[in-house]
């Protein structure tokens, strides 16, 4: 696969932050380079994984996570807003094995003129996720800027927990299977649907979601058998499982029919021509696993109320390495990584 | 999960035609090209991985049918100068990173551009309406089939504030720039079934007259285009040139009369460029004299000029899309592929669409035959 990028110049363009390549580009040529050449023990800026892992003695890990959340419309077909910045940042550290949140933090930037019945909302649905990933907010912040000056409600949730063993993104093996947690396109699709007024809400509801529990459940169930983890957010299954791939040198072999997808999704993602691949999920995992485990991870996950649509999608292999090879059925294709936000289209 | 079962995606009935399509290129004995003109088709052969399907000696080329892929530069320049005089611009998702001389619309944005992405022109006068004093203008594109439904609008009495920039095209007329490019390989045509449905299949009568080359009108479940292409190969097989409809679930001989009627009522046909291509003679859709109040061209005084003054170079002279939307030159043949043209800052309309030929081959090297990849 080419890897040849654009450099750096002009302004900043908001296919930047939609999670595909456009992203990493601004991420790797700007925040990283510097910060990766200075000393760090441990899991760091330069592994781009989920979130940071630093050792402290007794064969421990601390780690660390941030995201700061902003979505259009800030309430959606399941969930809000407080839902989801409570879940991303749950999720990145069970993502990295740290499957209890010690803490979180919550830095709330708002526009002059927010609703505070709205904020209100926001409240109660922070309250209830954490109550649901058994986890609670240690510190915060508030800033209040001008109207125009910030649009609504921006909130960074930074997490902390404890693990003994680092699951990182970047361990598949040739042979090892991809499962996903559940149906996938969910998130993205509905809020999508919301944000464009695009009438097709339906069952279309996103899956924001803690999923710490379930991903304890996968571990106690496969153990060292589970060789990467990653959420798939923006840019959806196809970004992640391309990251995956390419850090670990391998490259995967999908079956699109054993892939979970509701009827909504399926259909939004054929009206809209956006394939459900490529968009965000949150409350999703990817999980590589060793082939005799994998049957073994499948139940477990099964067992657990969100991880009932739990399937094998996929296997690795050694050949086309970096890339995602996508079975339909009919034929072979190559998977294609998202760039930038996925847009509803008319051709 | 449903969907499996669907009549239109069924891989075993798809494996039949597939052997079909193998039998009748043997037969021919040699090479064959033939065209689609359909985004929506590309979509589908992509989607379902068709193309490892097809036999080797088959090229189905990928032709000047993505709507979005062919507005040209000037017109993308129309839409930022618009954005940039605080013009509302509504339009569909994927024309936000076509590129115009300087800008595309999603840098217009941005900038601070009032860019809203809507799914169909009556929302664009939706949003008219909840902007009132504020001007709305919806930038237009698609092909006759799109274009019926921004005429449906432009005769239902819009709002004041609501005009439309139309970047519209028609199909039949670059079909023909197509089959008369002097090294064209291409030896028949699978039509699209939506704009079919339109226009009826008897629009390509003339143009099996004048060219003898077949054409088949295929829909776009894996199944409708196999089928097509099995029919489109047999009729290249045994010379005959005629139109046949393999979409007749939706497309009649006539087409929807009351939807043309509507079409040449608000539009006429009149020359322009088609980016990467060539000046098509009537193959832009413009507003007629009567709706000239709703014609945004004819409302605002829109000076792409002023936007040139910051133009890089001009690379898309450099650009040889036409020529390999045409089948008669790869990605590889162009100087600026993989180095000024790239899918972050594409110069022509075949890296700008996920299915455009040069996207795929700047994604992957080319077209990587996958069928012995093991698990």
């Amino acid at each position: 696969m080419t890897s040849s990028v654009a450099p750096l110049s002009g302004r900043v363009t908001l296919k930047q932050g939609g999670g595909g390549r456009a992203m990493r580009n601004l991420i790797e040529k700007l925040f990283i380079r510097d910060f990766a050449a200075m000393p760090f023990e441990g899991v760091g800026l330069a592994a781009m994984d989920d979130g940071a892992a630093i050792p402290i003695g007794d064969g421990r890990y601390l780690v660390v996570t941030t995201d700061s959340h902003v979505i259009h419309p800030i309430f959606f077909p399941g969930g809000d807003i407080g839902r989801i910045s409570i879940s991303g940042t749950v999720n990145d550290l069970a993502m990295m094995g740290a499957t209890r949140p010690l803490g979180i933090t919550c830095g709330v930037i708002l526009e002059e003129g927010f609703d505070i019945e709205k904020l209100e909302a926001i409240q109660r649905s922070l309250v209830a996720t954490c109550l649901e990933a058994g986890t609670v907010v240690i510190t915060g912040d508030t800033k209040v800027m001008g109207r125009g000056e910030i649009d609504g409600i921006v909130i960074n949730t930074t997490g902390v927990g404890i693990t003994r063993r680092v699951v990182r993104d970047n361990g598949l093996r040739a042979g090892d299977r991809i499962i996903v947690t559940g149906t996938i396109g969910d998130h993205g699709l509905a809020v999508m649907s919301a944000r464009h007024d695009l009438a097709l809400e339906g069952d279309l509801v996103s899956d924001v979601a803690p999923i710490n529990e379930l991903i304890e459940a996968a571990l106690e169930a496969a153990g060292d058998a589970i060789t990467a983890m990653k959420d798939p957010t923006r840019g959806g299954v196809a970004s992640a499982l391309h990251e995956m791939a390419s850090k670990s040198d391998v490259g995967i072999l999908l079956s699109e029919h054993s892939i979970p997808l509701t009827d909504a999704a399926r259909a939004a993602g054929e009206i809209l021509g956006i394939d459900p691949l490529h968009v965000a999920n949150e409350g999703k995992a990817l999980i590589g696993v060793r082939a005799d485990a994998a049957d073994k991870l499948l139940a477990a996950l099964r067992a657990h109320p969100r991880g009932r649509d739990a399937a094998i999608i996929g296997t690795c292999t050694t050949e086309r390495l970096g890339s995602i090879i996508l079975d339909t059925g009919f034929g072979r294709r190559l998977l294609a990584e998202p760039e930038g936000e996925p847009l509803p289209r008319i051709c | 999960m449903a969907g499996e079962s669907l009549k239109f995606r069924d891989p075993e009935l798809a494996k039949a035609l597939a052997a079909a399509l193998a039998r009748h290129v043997e037969e021919i004995g040699r090479p064959v090209s033939v065209m689609h003109v359909c985004g929506s088709h590309e979509q589908a052969i992509a989607k379902f991985g068709l193309r490892s399907m097809f036999p080797k000696l088959l090229t189905v080329i990928m032709g000047p049918g993505c709507p979005v892929c062919v507005t040209d530069v000037p017109e993308v320049d129309e839409g930022v100068v618009l954005a940039e005089q605080g013009v509302h611009i509504a339009t569909y998702g994927d024309m936000l990173k076509v590129p115009g001389t300087v800008k595309s619309l999603a840098d217009a944005q941005a900038t601070g551009g009032k860019i809203h992405i809507v799914y169909s022109p009556a929302q664009a006068v939706e949003l008219a309406r909840s902007l009132p004093g504020e001007e709305v203008v919806f930038f237009a594109t698609g092909f006759e089939t799109t274009a019926v439904a921004t005429a449906a609008v432009i005769v239902d009495d819009p709002p004041k504030n609501f005009s439309v920039l139309s970047a519209h095209k028609y199909i039949p007329p670059v079909m023909e720039i197509v089959a008369e490019m002097p090294e064209s390989r291409v030896e028949g045509f699978l039509a699209a079934g939506h704009a079919a449905t339109i226009t009826g299949w008897a629009v390509f009568e003339p143009f099996i007259e004048r060219h003898k080359l077949p054409v088949v009108v295929a829909g776009f479940e894996p199944l409708d285009i196999l089928a097509g292409l099995v029919e489109l190969v047999e009729l290249v097989k045994n010379g005959t040139p005629k139109v046949v409809n393999m979409f007749p679930r939706c497309v009649t001989r006539e087409g929807n009369r009351a939807a043309q009627a509507q079409l040449w009522r608000v539009f006429r046909p009149v020359g322009g460029r088609w980016r990467g291509i060539a000046h098509v003679p009537n193959g832009n859709l413009r507003l007629r004299d009567e709706y000239a109040h709703l014609d945004a061209r004819r409302r605002f005084t829109i000076d792409v000029k002023k936007l040139w003054d910051y133009a890089p170079t001009h690379l898309a002279n450099q650009c040889i899309c036409g020529d390999i939307m045409a089948g008669i030159k790869n990605p590889y043949d162009c100087k600026l592929f993989n180095k000024e043209c790239v899918p972050e800052t594409p110069v022509g309309a075949c890296m700008v669409s996920n299915e455009g030929t040069c996207k795929i081959w700047h994604l992957y090297g080319g077209v990587p035959d996958l069928s012995e990849v093991s698990a």
